[in-house]
C-alpha cells in the first residue's frame, strides 16, 4: 500500500514541481496584450543571439555592446515613434546547439518584435526554419551565408554583410589585375563561409586559378598542419576567409613556419584593431601590408563624418570603448534598424518591417549599396579593398559591386552621403 | 507475480500519460519545449542511472551515444525528405535507426569494455565522448561538419488544426519516448535481468559462482543503456531541429552523470528528478544572474560558468550530505512520515539502501 502511495507521492510531487515551474514562467514572462508580440505603445523589445563568449568571441562581443548604445542614444532623443527600443542580447558562444535554446527562449517567452543581426553562419542556420515557421522577422544576419537570400523558402530573413560569394569575386578580381601570374591559395572555415568565398574566388579565376586551398574548424586552434601545406604548395597570395581569431593564428603560425604571401582577409576578419590587440607585439609587423575588404568607412578616417559621428556616441553612450570595426559595425546595424523602424511607421507589425525592408533605399554609412528587393534578400552588394600601412587600416581604390551568380565584377562610385541630423534617421 | 507487475506498470505509465498530457495543454510552448528537452534528457539519464546506479559500471560517453542516435535521425529524416517522402511515419522509423545504430555501437563498446573496470571503464567511454562527436568534423562530407545538418520534420498533423503549438507537438513526442523508455526499464528493473545486473555490481566472484555470465550481463547493460542514449540522441534532434557536433561535447556525458547522481542514483525517479534539474538549472541561474545588476564583463563570464558551478557545488554538497540524492531524500522523508504513524516497520528498502544510510536490520533487498 505504502509502494503506491510512495509512487503518488513522486508523481504528485513532479506535477508540483512542473506546474510552480510554470506559474513562475507564468508571472515573469511579459504578456503583452497587444495583438503584435513584442510592440507595446512604449517600446519595441527585439533580441539577439550573439558569441559573448567562446571562439569567435575576440571582437564580435563589442558588436551587440555598440548597438544597445545607438539605442540607447535614439531612446535618449524619444525614441521611434514614441517606443523606445529594448535589445535582449543573449550569448551563444558561437555554439549552435546554444543558438537553438536562445533563440527560442527570446521568441517563445520574452516574445521579442523580431530578432536583430544574429551573428554566425553556423549558428545562425540552425534556427532559419524555427524563425521562418514563427513568422519572426529576422533582420540583417550578421554572416554573409547566401543561406540569408532565400525569399521563396525563407520570406522573413535578411542578410547585412556582403555575400561571402560576392566577397570571393571581388577579391580575385583585384589579384587578378594586380598579382597576375601568382599563385593564389585559399585559407577558409570549414563551412558556408569559407565555402562560399572559395566559390566566389574560383568564380573569377576558375577552378584552376586557386593553386591550393585549406580550411580550418572553428573548435580546433591548431593550424599549423594547414599553414605547412599553403608554405608547401609555394603560394604567394593567400586569401583567407577566417574570423578574427583565427586570422591571427594563421598570420601567427606563418610567422613561424616562416611562409611569406601576401595575405588578403576577408572583411569578416580584417580589423586592424582586433587582430592587433590579438597578437600584441607581433601585429604591428605581421599586419603591414595586409590587405582586406571593406564596405563600412575606414575607422582610421578620421574625416569621415560618420566615424566622427559614431565616435562621439561611442564615448557618450558605450563608455569609451576602444573604437574598432565591431564597434562601427553595431553602430551602423542600430542605425539601418531604426531606419526601417521609421519607415515602417506608428502601425507597426511584423509584416510590415518585413515589406519595409523589402522596399530598400536605406542610406546610411555603408560605402556600396543594399540590395534588398521583394527578390533579393541579400544586404550590402560591394566591397572596396583596404590595405594596412604604418599601422593604419585604410580604404583604397573604386567601389567593386557584383552578384552572386556569374555577373561581372564592376567598379561604381561610393553611395555615402553624409549623416542626417543629429545622427538619427529621418 | 510477473504479470502483476507488468500490469502495474502499465497503469502508473497510462496515469501518468494523462497527466502530462493535460500539463502540455496548461503550460505555453516555452514551457511545452522545457519539458519535451526534460523528457529527452530523461531517455538518455534513465540508461545512464541502469548501468552505473544497478550495474556498477561508470560510463563518460553516454553524450556520444546520444550523437550517434541524432546523427542516425538527422540523416534518415534528410534522406526521407530528400525522396519526397513527407509521412508521418517517417518520425518513429528514423527514430528505431536512430536507436538501432546507438545499440550496434554501444554494443561494440560494451565488449571493449567487458573486461575494463572502474577508472579504466570510465577512461575508454571520455574517449568515445571526445573522439566520436570529432568525427563529424572529420567526414565533413557526410556529417557536414560544425556547422551540422538542419533535421527536416514532418508538419504537426492536419487533425490537430492549424494553429497547434509545435512545441506541444514536439512534447507530445518526447513524452511518449521518454514514458516507453521508463516502461521498458521499469520492468527490466524488476526482472530476473535486472537481479542480475544487481548480484554483478554487488559482487561478481559471487555473482560468477552462481552461475551468472558477468562479461554477458555487462555488454546487456551497456546495450540497453546505449539503445536509451540513442532514443535520448534522436528526441534531441528532434527538438533542436538540427545536430552539430557541439551540441554532444563532453559536457554533455558529464551532465547527464551528474544529473543522475543527484537525482538519485540507481533509480529511475531520481533520472527524472536529474533531468528535470539539468533543464531548470540553467534557466534559473540565467533569470538570477539576469536579475543582479553587474558589469557586462562579469555578467558575460557568469552567464556562461555559473550554472556549471552550481551543479558542481550541488554534486559536492549531495555526496557529503545525501548520497543517495534527490530520491533518497524523499525516501527518508517519505520513510520518516510513515515511521511517525503507529504501524508496522518499512518491508522494503531502496534499491541503494546500502549507501543511502546505516544497515538497517529490517532492511530486506529486492
Amino acid at each position: 500500500m505504502h509502494r503506491i502511495a510512495r509512487r503518488g507521492l513522486a508523481v504528485l510531487t513532479t506535477a508540483l514541481v512542473v506546474a510552480s515551474g510554470a506559474a513562475c514562467g507564468r508571472g515573469s514572462s511579459n504578456s503583452t496584450s497587444a495583438s503584435v508580440p513584442g510592440v507595446t505603445d512604449t517600446e519595441i523589445v527585439i533580441g539577439t543571439h550573439q558569441p559573448l563568449t567562446g571562439p569567435a568571441a575576440a571582437g564580435y562581443s563589442k558588436i551587440s555592446a555598440a548597438s544597445k548604445a545607438y539605442f540607447e542614444y535614439v531612446n535618449g532623443n524619444g525614441g521611434v515613434n514614441g517606443r523606445k527600443i529594448t535589445y535582449k542580447v543573449m550569448d551563444d558562444g558561437y555554439n549552435p546547439a546554444n543558438t537553438q535554446q536562445v533563440v527560442r527562449q527570446l521568441v517563445l517567452q520574452d516574445k521579442v518584435f523580431a530578432i536583430l543581426n544574429g551573428l554566425g553562419t553556423p549558428t545562425h542556420t540552425g534556427v532559419l526554419d524555427f524563425l521562418n515557421t514563427n513568422k519572426v522577422p529576422d533582420l540583417f544576419v550578421a554572416s554573409g551565408s547566401l543561406s540569408w537570400n532565400q525569399p521563396g523558402k525563407y520570406p522573413y530573413t535578411f542578410g547585412y554583410n556582403p555575400d561571402y560569394t560576392i566577397e570571393g569575386k571581388i577579391i580575385a578580381n583585384y589579384l587578378k589585375a594586380n598579382f597576375a601570374d601568382q599563385k593564389v591559395c585559399v585559407f577558409g572555415q570549414h563551412d558556408d563561409f569559407g565555402a562560399d568565398g572559395l566559390k566566389g574566388v574560383q568564380a573569377v579565376l576558375g577552378a584552376s586559378g586557386v593553386t591550393h586551398s585549406e580550411t580550418y574548424d572553428v573548435t580546433n586552434t591548431n593550424v599549423a598542419p594547414a599553414i605547412g601545406a599553403l608554405k608547401a604548395a609555394g603560394c604567394q597570395v593567400t586569401i583567407s576567409f577566417s574570423v578574427p581569431g583565427f586570422t591571427a593564428l594563421a598570420l601567427g603560425t606563418a610567422a613561424r613556419v616562416g611562409f611569406k604571401t601576401q595575405w588578403v582577409v576577408s572583411n569578416v576578419g580584417a580589423d586592424y584593431a582586433t587582430l592587433s590587440g590579438l597578437l600584441k607585439a607581433a601585429g604591428t609587423p605581421l599586419l603591414e601590408g595586409m590587405l582586406s575588404t571593406s564596405y563600412l568607412p575606414a575607422v582610421d578616417d578620421t574625416a569621415n563624418p560618420w566615424i566622427s559621428l559614431f565616435r562621439k556616441l561611442n564615448e557618450q553612450y558605450n563608455n569609451s570603448a576602444p573604437f574598432d570595426g565591431n564597434v562601427e559595425y553595431g553602430f551602423s546595424v542600430g542605425y539601418l534598424f531604426v531606419q526601417a523602424l521609421k519607415a515602417a511607421g506608428k502601425n507597426l507589425t511584423r509584416q510590415g518591417i518585413v515589406q519595409t525592408v523589402e522596399k530598400g533605399g536605406f542610406t546610411g554609412p555603408g560605402i556600396a549599396p543594399f540590395r534588398y528587393s521583394k527578390t533579393d534578400h541579400s544586404g550590402y552588394g560591394g566591397l572596396q579593398m583596404a590595405k594596412v600601412q604604418g599601422g593604419k587600416q585604410l580604404l583604397f581604390g573604386p567601389v567593386y559591386v557584383t552578384d552572386d551568380a556569374t555577373g561581372p565584377v564592376q567598379e561604381s562610385s561610393p553611395t555615402q552621403q553624409a549623416p542626417p541630423d543629429k545622427g538619427i534617421p529621418a | 507475480m510477473r504479470r502483476s507487475t507488468l500490469l502495474r506498470h502499465l497503469g502508473i505509465t497510462a496515469l501518468a500519460a494523462l497527466i502530462l498530457f493535460v500539463l502540455t495543454y496548461v503550460l505555453d510552448p516555452f514551457r511545452d519545449y522545457q519539458l519535451a528537452t526534460a523528457a529527452a534528457y530523461l531517455c538518455a539519464a534513465a540508461g545512464l542511472t541502469v548501468l552505473t546506479g544497478l550495474n556498477g559500471q561508470l560510463s563518460l560517453g553516454h553524450g556520444a551515444l546520444m550523437a550517434i542516435g541524432a546523427y542516425a535521425v538527422a540523416l534518415s529524416q534528410n534522406r526521407f525528405s530528400a525522396h519526397g517522402v513527407t509521412a508521418l511515419w517517417t518520425l518513429p522509423v528514423s527514430l528505431a535507426a536512430g536507436v538501432v545504430t546507438a545499440t550496434v555501437c554501444g554494443a561494440v563498446i560494451g565488449v571493449a569494455a567487458a573486461r575494463l573496470r572502474g577508472p579504466y571503464l570510465a577512461g575508454l567511454t571520455l574517449v568515445v565522448a571526445i573522439a566520436v562527436p570529432a568525427m563529424a568534423t572529420v567526414f565533413g562530407g557526410v556529417f557536414h561538419g560544425d556547422q551540422g545538418l538542419s533535421v527536416w520534420l514532418p508538419p504537426v498533423p492536419a487533425a490537430l488544426g492549424e494553429n497547434f503549438p509545435f512545441e506541444q507537438w514536439q512534447a507530445w513526442l518526447a513524452l511518449t519516448a521518454a514514458l516507453l523508455t521508463m516502461l521498458l526499464l521499469a520492468n527490466l528493473i524488476r526482472s530476473r535481468f535486472g537481479r542480475t545486473l544487481r548480484a554483478v555490481r554487488d559482487n561478481e566472484v559471487a555473482a560468477r559462482l552462481a552461475g551468472i555470465s558477468v562479461a554477458r550481463t555487462q555488454v546487456l547493460a551497456f546495450v540497453v543503456s546505449a539503445a536509451c542514449a540513442g532514443l535520448g540522441g534522436g528526441m534531441f534532434a528532434v527538438l533542436a531541429q538540427s545536430v552539430s557536433p557541439s551540441a554532444f561535447t563532453l559536457t554533455l556525458s558529464l551532465n547527464l552523470l551528474l544529473a543522475v547522481v543527484v537525482g538519485g542514483l540507481g533509480s529511475l525517479a531520481g533520472a527524472v528528478w536529474g533531468s528535470l534539474l539539468l533543464v531548470l538549472l540553467p534557466y534559473w541561474t540565467d533569470a538570477l544572474v539576469g536579475r543582479l545588476v553587474l558589469s557586462p564583463a562579469l555578467h558575460q563570464r557568469l552567464a556562461g560558468n555559473l550554472p556549471l558551478a552550481i551543479f558542481g557545488l550541488l554534486l559536492i554538497v549531495v555526496m557529503i550530505a545525501a548520497p543517495g540524492g534527490i530520491q533518497g531524500l524523499l525516501n527518508r522523508a517519505g520513510r520518516w512520515v510513515r515511521g511517525r504513524r503507529p504501524g508496522r516497520p518499512a518491508r522494503r528498502a531502496e534499491p541503494f539502501a546500502q549507501e543511502a544510510e546505516p544497515p538497517a536490520p529490517a532492511a530486506s533487498r529486492t
